[in-house]
């Protein structure tokens, strides 16, 4: 009995491919079902995202399922085996947990400690459930990679740090202005990173927001979009006295704020703090503003100087989460061997009932006719012989049910007794 | 008893300090919590312990160096307590333990003073508004000291863009400059009011209103150094390098205000 991860990701697929084998939502049951039809797979689940296609299954020997999955997958989606081969990944056993436990706490992500993989492992697990596609050892798996994963961002400080521009952006703004819900923010300008970092002010509680553009149309236009007001631009100086974060991104070839102006709008201001951020590239705002008392000027190397000091942060975080993930790995697979130990046991017993049952009505048939008490006695003295003599064997092999050998006992024990295997669940 | 309540207190506070430090290196939300609570039970403890000294004596805590001080300390930690609950932060704490703590150890220092008579002459209740106002608003002022302090730390933080790796996680700029504010808002008056009546009740019990004592000296600068940081924000805004530096200098007067005068000499005002 093995556990096997089969798959592909950002690191060993480019995108072309990824989205070719991607499983829509939707789309998942049907595979699912069809997943479970073939013989050698017990327990099933499939893991879809932008960034990764995987299947996460039970079976019998962990080498062997890597053509039966992968044709599979082919089949599935469409898609030569040949394309997509040299791509695919194939872990088992302790290699497939710590897998699925890396994932799951984002330790495997494109950017290390995002949030969003953790809500796309518990959807996966949840259909795959919903659907009788998993069983004891599967549930049992996924239920301790999603302990894992918020055990690792609890702990560890690996999802903490902002690392995209405009997240840091809104970090920086809460730094200076502990509530953003009431702020105004104004934009001159207009750009993606722009309408980005305004997304996230957004969420954060802004609501006032003031567009100013050299061309007024797209300025109208930007303002519908996002919720603001616009205004011309030549006012743009007077109204930023109003602005507690101005957003600049401006096509503009020199400074359209110089130390002047921003000392000027300062003191109109009555000192209150402003923080400008300058994303546009030449930039917008002179650097000698940030010697200003009162006002703090970004500009994109100073965030992005940010961006990779966090993302510095989350790598050094990852190391401890890797050793919270060895250690549950490690407690694991001890359960797992233990499970081995506990049907052998009782396989055993049920055999040795058996052939004890038989050979006693045999002797009990040639000895005539006995009394109650005597045929008593027989049957405890037959069943005391086999307590007796089973009792050392089996108190060793619970003892050593948790060690690394644990399950070769059990298997050794099976083959010599001729036991009967693992039904298929 | 009292005597016991205080130690107890102390070592709360001293436990709570620890946390708090732990609080910030570590940036776990829960040492911040254990922190305030252990401040709390702390706080209780020295509320009963000035209680009783109440009961005991039977008269206001303006006696001696311990009480005065003692009571001090208990204003500087009800006025963190609130910012604290107000602003959701613990870490202040880190800041505002250690001087706690030290006017505590001050205080416990004070020994010889912990005997229950009352010199005749400090009855009244000119003297007992004096002694409340002024250690009311002083303690006021160590609060926006230490906001200052921390508000000057955020602030070189943004400005250098030194925000690599492990910066020190503290309250937002508007967070410390409000507490910094209503410190100085709440203290300024306070303090002008308490050295008001010191001087009324000095003209009658030393004779002159003005005299050279080391103590009223010092109060005067306090009262100058704050005075001008109010003004100064008010009016130009100041709330990082310049204010820092200068409450620094004021939170220098406070100590010496209350304790230099010990150290340095007896002068009229020595309890």
């Amino acid at each position: 009995m093995a556990i096997v991860v089969l798959g592909l990701n950002h690191k060993t697929a480019p995108v072309e491919i990824r989205e070719r084998l991607h499983f829509p939502e939707k789309d998942l049951p049907g595979p699912l079902g069809l997943l479970g039809a073939l013989p050698d797979v017990f327990e099933r689940l499939i893991l879809s995202t932008c960034n990764r296609v995987e299947i996460y299954a039970v079976v019998p020997e962990g080498a062997a399922a890597r053509a039966p999955l992968q044709a599979f997958l082919a089949e599935q989606r469409d898609v030569p085996a040949e394309t997509f081969g040299e791509s695919l990944y194939l872990h088992v056993d302790a290699h497939a947990v710590r897998h699925v436990f890396r994932v799951a706490s984002s330790l495997d992500s494109m950017v290390v400690g995002e949030g969003q993989i953790l809500a796309q492992v518990k959807a996966a697990y949840a259909l795959a459930s919903r659907h009788q596609c998993t069983g004891p050892i599967l549930n049992t798996l996924m239920e301790r990679a999603l302990h894992v994963a918020k055990q690792v961002r609890t702990d560890t400080g690996i999802g903490a740090a902002p690392v995209s521009v405009a997240s840091v952006a809104v970090g920086l703004a809460q730094r200076i202005f502990s509530d953003l819900s009431g702020r105004t923010v104004m934009i001159l300008g207009a750009g993606e990173m722009a309408e980005l970092a305004l997304t996230h002010l957004k969420e954060e509680g802004i609501h006032t927001i003031i567009v100013a553009n050299r061309h007024h149309e797209r300025a109208v236009e930007l303002a519908a979009r996002v919720g603001g007001r616009a205004i011309m631009f030549p006012q743009a100086r007077d109204e930023m006295v109003g602005a507690d974060i101005v957003i600049s991104s401006t096509g503009a070839p020199h400074f359209i704020l110089g130390r002047e102006d921003l000392a000027e709008i300062v003191r109109r201001r009555h000192y209150r703090p402003i923080f400008l951020i300058d994303i546009a590239v030449p930039r917008d705002v002179d650097p000698q503003v940030n010697e200003l008392d009162n006002v703090y000027l970004y500009d994109i190397d100073d965030l992005q100087g940010v961006v990779a000091a966090n993302l510095a942060a989350r790598e050094r975080e990852a190391v401890q989460a890797e050793a919270i993930v060895d250690r549950e790995v490690g407690q694991f697979m001890e359960w797992l061997q233990s499970l081995e130990v506990v049907p052998t046991i009782l396989s055993l017993r049920e055999r040795f009932e058996i052939i004890r049952r038989a050979e006693m009505e045999k002797a009990l048939g040639r000895m005539g006719d006995l009394t109650p008490d005597q045929r008593e006695a027989v049957s405890a003295l037959t069943a005391s012989i086999i307590n007796k003599i089973l009792h050392q064997p089996m108190t060793e092999l619970k003892r050593q049910a948790s060690s690394t050998d644990g399950h070769l006992y059990a298997s050794i024990l099976r083959a010599l007794f001729r036991l009967p295997d693992h039904p298929k669940r | 008893m009292d005597l016991i309540l205080f130690y107890l207190a102390s070592a709360f506070y001293f436990v709570a300090a620890i946390q708090y430090f732990i609080h910030l290196a570590t940036r776990r939300r829960l040492m911040g919590q254990v922190a305030t609570w252990a401040t709390g039970v702390g706080f209780l403890f020295h509320t009963f312990s000035l209680a009783e000294r109440i009961g005991t004596t039977g008269r206001s805590l303006a006696g001696n160096p311990y009480e005065v001080v003692s009571t001090f300390a208990w204003a500087v930690l009800l006025l963190y307590l609130l910012f604290e609950l107000r602003s959701r932060s613990h870490l202040g704490g880190a800041f505002v333990l250690p001087l706690a703590l030290l006017a505590m150890l001050a205080a416990a220092g004070s020994r010889k003073h912990f005997t229950a008579e009352l010199d005749p002459a400090l009855e009244g209740i000119w003297l007992w508004a004096h002694v409340k106002l002024a250690i009311f608003g002083n303690a006021a002022f160590v609060i926006a000291s230490a906001a200052g302090l921390m508000y000057l730390l955020q602030e070189r933080q943004l400005k250098s863009k030194r925000l690599r790796g492990r910066t020190l996680p503290l309250p937002s700029l508007e967070t410390l400059d409000r507490w910094s504010y209503v410190s100085l808002g709440l203290g300024f008056p306070l303090l002008t009011l308490g050295m008001l009546m010191g001087f009324i009740r000095a003209g009658s019990a030393w004779g002159g209103y003005l005299m050279a004592d080391p103590r009223q000296i010092w109060s005067l600068i306090t009262w100058l150094i704050y005075g001008t940081l109010l003004a100064a924000r008010i009016s130009r805004g100041w709330r990082g390098r310049k204010a820092a530096l200068l409450s620094v200098a004021g939170l220098a007067a406070v100590l010496l205000t209350f304790g230099g005068v010990h150290i340095f000499s007896k002068g009229l005002h020595a309890f």
